[in-house]
């Protein structure tokens, strides 16, 4: 678990639904928070699969190191077909058909299994590479700057994820961009954080998926709070839900033509308008207190 | 020889399932003496790769041939390497199916003939 303390925090940014300004949030908020503590924020771009905070952010970055797995390799001629690696694999990644033994390294998920039951020692685990890391700095070298990338074609990007989060400086404020969505790659992006943001749009759509949101932050332990985007549309169903069920509403972001209009130039809320960093920094400053107050509560100094 | 049915039941009544990799069950049937088997098929529930597990349970039934109607690449390779033919063609209960494997009147599938996932229902 990370520590409390203002100097090193860990805030993801997520959202059911996607599309709903996560990657706007954390990059403004990244920018936001520079000026305040200078070459003490770091931006971890967790969307291994689409990642596009680089877009924003504009980091220059190093050379890709690889990501692996572990997949299995089955000396055939120690192999005696018992087949218990079959019966042991939860993903069908590996099959003992009569007298074929057949791998499937794309279903694999490198947990070891068949080489650990197998009786005679005839499987060995062999890396994989499923995708790279950079590592950077943006904002003129103040800003450390995380990114990944699963190759195309792979299915799980939870490795690749894993990979990007080693990279985590634990001396920084750490802001995460998770992925949309409330399935592994955007759990895995969460766990272990002190806050997740929750960004949302006020519609029927941004409702329903966040509630799905809020559920998985919660089942990972993670408090949570809303940023509502968009606001002044829709229907005013999320922030009756945000009260009903007492979720936090850390910022509410207008529906602004400019605001678009920067966005698509490649700016953050923080660029756009230097009021907006006033407000980003307010808003750390309500997560901050959540934090602080839940290590109290835990007994945690 | 042993074959195996994808199928909607447990038993030679049932009506063939044409799916592979996510039919609900497998008949294993002794063609000679007619004994039949029903296996719930553990492909029914997986996210993917359904043929995969589908061709180890009839290989772990000691069947030689299979039955049915779609199969996708995992299903195909799975079965392919492990000697085990597919046929196509059969119509009406495991039993009919039985019957005209025996009288040759089945094709034999020479690829598989459907994208991976196609038997799921999240598609579409």
């Amino acid at each position: 678990m990370s520590q409390t303390s203002s100097e090193s925090m860990q805030i993801s940014v997520a959202a059911g639904k996607g599309g709903t300004g996560k990657t706007l949030v954390a990059t403004s908020l990244a920018l936001a928070l520079n000026d305040v503590y200078p070459g003490r924020i770091q931006l971890i771009d967790c969307d291994v699969e689409e990642p596009n905070a680089h877009l924003l952010l504009q980091p220059e970055l190093g050379n890709e190191e690889p990501v692996f797995v572990l997949v299995p390799e089955v000396d055939l001629e120690l192999c005696t077909r018992c087949g218990a690696c079959a019966e042991a694999c939860q993903f069908s990644a590996i099959a003992v058909i009569r007298q074929a033994v057949l791998t499937f390294p794309d279903l694999c998920a490198g947990c070891g299994a068949c080489a650990y039951v197998c009786p005679t020692g005839a499987i060995t685990e062999v890396q994989r590479q499923v995708g790279t890391t950079r590592t950077g700095t943006a904002a003129s070298g103040e800003i450390s700057f995380v990114t990944g990338y699963l190759n195309v074609g792979d299915q799980r990007a939870t490795p690749v994820t894993g990979a990007v989060k080693e990279q985590i400086d634990p001396n920084r404020i750490a802001i995460l961009d998770a992925p949309p969505g409330t399935a592994c790659p955007m759990q895995e992006t969460v766990e272990g954080t002190d806050y997740c943001i929750l960004v949302t749009e006020p519609t029927p759509f941004g409702l329903s998926n966040l509630r799905d949101a809020v559920e998985t932050s919660r089942r990972v332990g993670v408090p949570c709070g809303v940023v509502i985007n968009r606001h002044g549309v829709g229907t005013s169903g999320v922030e009756d839900y945000c009260a009903a069920t007492g979720l936090q509403v850390l910022l509410r972001i207008p529906q602004r033509r400019e605001i678009a209009e920067a966005y698509s130039r490649g700016e953050t809320l923080a660029e756009a308008r230097p009021e907006w960093r006033d407000d980003l920094v307010g808003m750390y400053g309500k997560i901050e207190d959540v934090v602080a107050r839940a290590a109290t509560e835990e007994g945690v100094s | 020889m042993k074959v195996a049915i994808s199928s909607a039941g447990k038993d030679l009544t049932s009506p063939i399932d044409p799916r592979f990799g996510r039919c609900a069950y497998f008949v294993i049937v002794d063609t000679e003496t007619m004994e039949a088997q029903g296996y719930e098929n553990p492909g029914a529930l997986a996210g993917t790769g359904a043929g995969v597990a589908a061709a180890q349970l009839v290989a772990n039934g000691g069947a030689e041939a299979v039955i049915s109607k779609v199969l996708g690449p995992y299903s195909f390779a799975a079965l392919r390497e492990g000697d085990i033919t597919a046929y196509t063609g059969a119509s009406g209960t495991v039993k009919d199916a039985v019957e005209q494997f025996n009288n040759g009147e089945l094709e034999v599938l020479a690829d598989a003939n459907a994208e991976a996932d196609a038997g799921s229902k999240r598609r579409g």
